[in-house]
């Protein structure tokens, strides 16, 4: 009876206890598919719409639908009973795409582009806790600091525009960021140091060297990429550093931006043995609001992580024309990044149409065209979201196989050069020299020269001339230096003749520096980060001016708002100046001088002032000498005088 | 009487509860070593090519706290100079220890926090003692507690008393001293281990005189410490032979080994080095012999477990993201032109401060003649003048 009554209450509490493990269990499981649901959401779609694609092209025009599909299977998924999702998360997309232009030189041009949507809003005191695809590390950023736009590339190597064209995302040599601040920023400078730091955190550079003397508020370059209607030039600020450092620390954190980081998709390939080894390596990373649709009522945030890389065909190709990804960047590829909605591989076959300059394999049948720097350019297309794409050896090599040596590329219509003149290391002159290579049309440049102070700029020597005439710019700002302040800041709108040179000069002196300030290897010279030009060169095809139509991403970067003509910047080489370095070792060389001169000169005279003076007996001879010591031994006392 | 056996059975799985818990409590040796975490800071303080091996010696540390389990986070790197990227690199972004490339110590996710003309004594000092602008990011910072074994690192070109940095500037002992009595007196350091691999590297350590720290060197006062192997390809010396043989010893070290510091006392005999390395553990309060090596090069994390049940059913409340207010602002959004070329030629200067148009001016004073001349008439002008 005893047992029974001990039994009851016990099956009692085992029950309560199963009932409460049931509950939790419950809930455990409503939680665990729901967050599975979403990290899946994106790629059901994305291979949905790859399905549907592969539908519908298949001849010369690739159409592209992915953008209103995606966005209606999501709108779909969300319409679903609210067990799944009771809060409707911002919707956010990834996609990832490889652009390969094979270069007449026998180089290869590669440039990846990795961009994530996020339909969110950052402002207006807003606390996004909740990260999927967008890295939490450069939310925080934009919340905290109220960035508007934020630009930065690291650069080693510079652009031979003459050789390679014009790439897709141009970059000067070294360090550059830009950044637009929202309008409700009230001490912008201030924010700005404070984001510089941040920023040298997370990309493990030495951004915390930007300081006012490198920093400058364009007045007319640098306008917002992003939507918006407020351009006050009070809330940007320009700087590079153009002799910062490229290498694996940077690239691991920019890496892990991603949201496969390196272990599936496109990144794979980023192995930096590879991309170090190279001709140009530029990483940058652009984050800007844009329009969430065609009607742009609302904005999303577009986070652009690029990288621009050419291999030398000597160095990286031994000498043959022939480039494959596993040459390139020892990986072949296996897989698209799951998350991606899209991940496509281009390669530029314009120059190329019936194959014959070079061999392309695997051979596609998808092409693409698109609007790309005033070009009507065509590609081979590989979507890596489709299996067949990758054949029966599960994995996808590109080979480009150049047959002829022939062709020339054509001549990019803008390019830019600039050096320094004169002798000695008081004075010296700038150049900068601005080709424009169309036949017929003129254009207007806008001209961005940030000079540090130790060169005091002489700015009334400043001429500007194209086809030995003076060229007139109808814009011009100029900001002075102040010492150990800011640096010059040089602004001009100049209209460059067809088939010209112009060439702007203007001499400059060298200051000279405190002892401290100067860096610890001053002999290797002082650099002036690159001019910067902005243009709007004229297109050979009409552009494509929707903004919000879906193209592959390399085209979309610079908004164009007119069909006639493409905005363009190009960078010139940074300058590298030596500025008259004083002795390092004259401290130690006085302190010798000093020392010497005490010891003899006064070292001397003292002696000559203290010492007392006697007459000295002469010492006996040298045969007395013995014979004294020869008397010491036989016992006779005393000396023979 | 049924209720007291059931009151009975509770207490009883009560009390084996609170047993269990205290049995676990009397574990005390388990965290005999009285830190629970572990902080390095590696500094390369010589520029310039050939000075590569010095590079390579901090690289090769990094490494191996790394495999070892310190996380970058936790690893306050210093490079002078950029090697593995160097154009006289004959194969970017490595940096190798031995000879025909085989060992390469720069790895592929490597995070340096100072680099080039960072690495400053004033840097050095600030990252040590914590006194760093308030916006220097977390990475840059050494964020340790009086719980925290740190491990310091350095290497370049020194001399009786003294340590270069980049050429240009130099730490004596007795600033490295006072800044390790400092981070004692601001309880930055449980224990502190301090390895320096220059020429004379044991006057480096003379000084200090703050508790719980140890320290080696290279070579003693007197000494030059030497490097160890050229490499023909690279065409520089790669590693100095008492971190080469330091490195050899750290590899064989894994999270739960048991070597201690006796053998760390061991490596690189003077037949092997060339010069005699020295150590000091007078101000270290326990004995070399029972300190493991992964105290300071590993982060081998201690665990306590706790037998009480924690619930974790409560539905974390989700923090509405989207405020009512989205559908206030709809005016319609663009793009900007990027070179508005009409809108920057008649772009207006900027007017510095307020001031009165020019005929302003001209009419008052006007305005005051012609008050004068109405008051006192032309004929008065005599009294005037």
């Amino acid at each position: 009876m005893a047992a029974h009554r001990c039994c009851f209450p016990v099956w009692l509490f085992i029950l309560c206890s199963f009932s409460l493990f049931i509950i939790a269990g419950s809930q455990e499981t409503t939680v665990a598919p729901e967050q599975h649901a979403s990290v899946l959401d994106n790629p059901q779609t994305a291979a949905e719409t790859a399905e549907q694609t592969a539908g519908e092209s298949g001849g010369v025009e690739e159409r592209r639908w992915e953008g209103t599909e995606v966005r209606d299977a999501a709108a779909q998924k969300q319409a679903e009973p609210a067990v799944l999702q009771p809060t409707p998360q911002p919707k956010d997309d990834f996609q990832e795409e490889l652009v390969v232009r094979p270069l007449h030189s026998g180089d290869i041009y590669a440039s990846f582009q990795f961009r994530t949507l996020w339909e969110t809003d950052f402002m207006r005191g807003n606390k996004v806790s909740h990260y999927r695809l967008f890295p939490k590390s450069l939310g925080q950023v934009i919340s905290k600091f109220s960035v508007r736009e934020l630009h930065i590339s690291f650069t080693q190597g510079y652009w031979r525009t003459m050789q390679w064209g014009q790439p897709y995302l141009p970059s000067p040599p070294g360090a550059e960021l830009w950044v637009w601040f929202q309008d409700s920023v009230t001490d912008v400078d201030a924010t700005w140091k404070e984001l510089t730091n941040v920023l040298s955190g997370i990309f493990c550079a030495s951004l915390n060297f930007i300081d006012s003397t490198n920093t400058v508020q364009p007045s007319a370059s640098f306008k917002p990429l992003g939507i918006g209607n407020v351009t006050d030039h009070r809330f940007l600020r320009y700087a590079t550093l153009p002799r910062e450092i490229v290498c694996t620390e940077n690239l691991t954190p920019w890496k892990k931006l991603l949201p496969c980081g390196s272990k599936a998709g496109l990144a794979v390939l980023l192995k930096s043995e590879k991309l170090f080894h190279s001709s140009f390596h530029s990483q940058a990373v652009h984050i800007r609001p844009v329009c969430q649709d065609w009607q742009c009522k609302t904005t999303s945030w577009e986070l652009r992580q690029t990288l621009n890389v050419v291999f030398d065909l000597h160095n990286s190709g031994q000498g043959k024309r022939e480039w494959s990804l596993f040459k390139m960047f020892s990986r072949t590829l296996t897989e698209a990044c799951p998350l991606a909605s899209s991940s496509k591989i281009y390669i530029d076959i314009t120059d190329n149409p019936e194959g014959e300059q070079f061999e392309l394999s695997p051979a596609t049948s998808l092409l693409s065209q698109a609007m790309v720097l005033g070009d009507r350019r065509t590609f081979s297309v590989y979507d890596l979201t489709q299996q067949d794409t990758f054949g029966s050896v599960r994995s996808l090599n590109l080979l480009i196989r150049w047959k002829s040596t022939e062709g020339d590329m054509l001549r990019p219509l803008l390019h830019a050069e600039r050096y320094v003149a004169g002798y000695g290391l008081q004075t010296g002159e700038i150049h900068t020299l601005m080709y424009n290579h169309h036949p017929y049309r003129s254009f207007p440049v806008l001209l961005l020269d940030s000079v540090p102070w130790y060169l005091r700029l002489y700015i009334h020597t400043l001429t500007v001339t194209s086809k030995g005439k003076d060229n007139k710019p109808s814009y011009i700002h100029y900001q002075p230096s102040k010492d150990r302040v800011r640096p010059h800041l040089l602004e001009m709108l100049v209209q460059l003749p067809p088939n010209s040179v112009t060439e702007v000069t203007v001499q400059f002196e060298r200051a000279l520096l405190k002892w401290t300030e100067y860096t610890p290897d001053p002999n290797h010279g002082f650099y002036v980060g690159s001019s910067v030009i902005s243009s709007l060169v004229p297109s050979t095809v009409a552009m494509d001016t929707n903004s919000t139509r879906e193209r592959p991403l390399f085209s979309s970067f610079f908004p164009c708002k007119e069909e006639s003509s493409y905005f363009v910047r190009v960078y010139t080489e940074p300058l590298l100046v030596n500025l008259p370095t004083p002795d390092f070792s004259m401290p130690y060389n006085v302190i010798c001088l000093t020392c010497t001169v005490v010891a003899v000169g006064y070292g001397s005279l003292y002696n000559l002032l203290t010492r007392s003076f006697q007459i000295e007996e002469p010492s006996p001879g040298l045969a007395k000498r013995i014979a004294n010591v020869i008397r010491k031994m036989r016992g006779f006392p005393g000396t023979m005088g | 009487f049924t209720l007291s056996i059931y009151l009975s059975i509770y207490l009883s799985i009560y009390l084996s509860i609170y047993l269990s818990v205290c049995l676990s409590d009397s574990a005390g040796q388990f965290f005999s070593s009285g830190h629970t975490n572990n902080w390095a800071v590696l500094v390369c303080t010589s520029r310039f090519w050939f000075n590569y091996r010095h590079v390579a010696n901090t690289l090769s540390v990094y490494r191996s706290v790394k495999r070892l389990g310190i996380p970058d986070s936790h690893i306050v790197l210093m490079l002078a100079d950029d090697m593995a990227c160097n154009h006289r690199n004959p194969k970017p972004a490595t940096v190798f220890s031995h000879k025909n490339m085989e060992l390469n110590v720069y790895g592929d996710d490597v995070e340096v926090d100072y680099r080039g003309y960072e690495v400053t004594v004033e840097n050095f000092l600030r990252v040590l003692t914590g006194r760093l602008p308030p916006s220097t990011p977390r990475s840059k910072r050494l964020l340790s507690d009086d719980r925290s074994n740190i491990l310091i690192y350095l290497t370049g070109h020194g001399g009786n008393g003294f340590l270069k940095f980049q050429d240009s500037e130099e730490i004596s002992n007795v600033e490295l001293a006072d800044a390790f009595e400092q981070m004692w007196q601001k309880r930055r350091y449980n224990e502190l281990l301090f390895i320096i691999d220059t020429c004379q590297g044991a006057s480096m350590y003379e000084r200090f005189y703050s508790p719980n720290l140890m320290a080696l060197a290279s070579s003693q006062v007197g000494e030059d410490s030497l490097s160890h192997q050229p490499d023909l390809a690279i065409g520089v010396h790669l590693m100095d032979r008492y971190t080469f043989y330091l490195l050899e010893f750290l590899e064989d070290i894994h999270p739960a080994s048991k070597a201690n510091m006796n053998d760390l006392f061991k490596v690189c005999p003077k037949s092997q080095c060339v010069s005699t390395p020295g150590h000091r553990t007078d101000l270290f309060l326990r004995d070399p012999g029972s300190v493991l090596i992964t105290d300071f090069f590993g982060s081998v994390r201690k665990v306590e477990i706790t037998t009480e049940a924690i619930d974790l059913t409560d539905p974390i409340k989700e923090v509405e993201e989207r405020p009512a207010n989205g559908d206030v602002h709809k005016e319609m959004h663009s793009y900007v032109d990027q070179l508005p070329v009409s809108e920057i030629i008649h772009q207006k200067p900027k007017q510095k401060d307020w001031h009165p148009p020019d005929g302003f001016i001209l009419g008052l004073w006007t305005l005051i003649l012609l008050v004068f001349f109405q008051t006192y008439g032309v004929k008065h002008l005599r009294h005037i003048f």
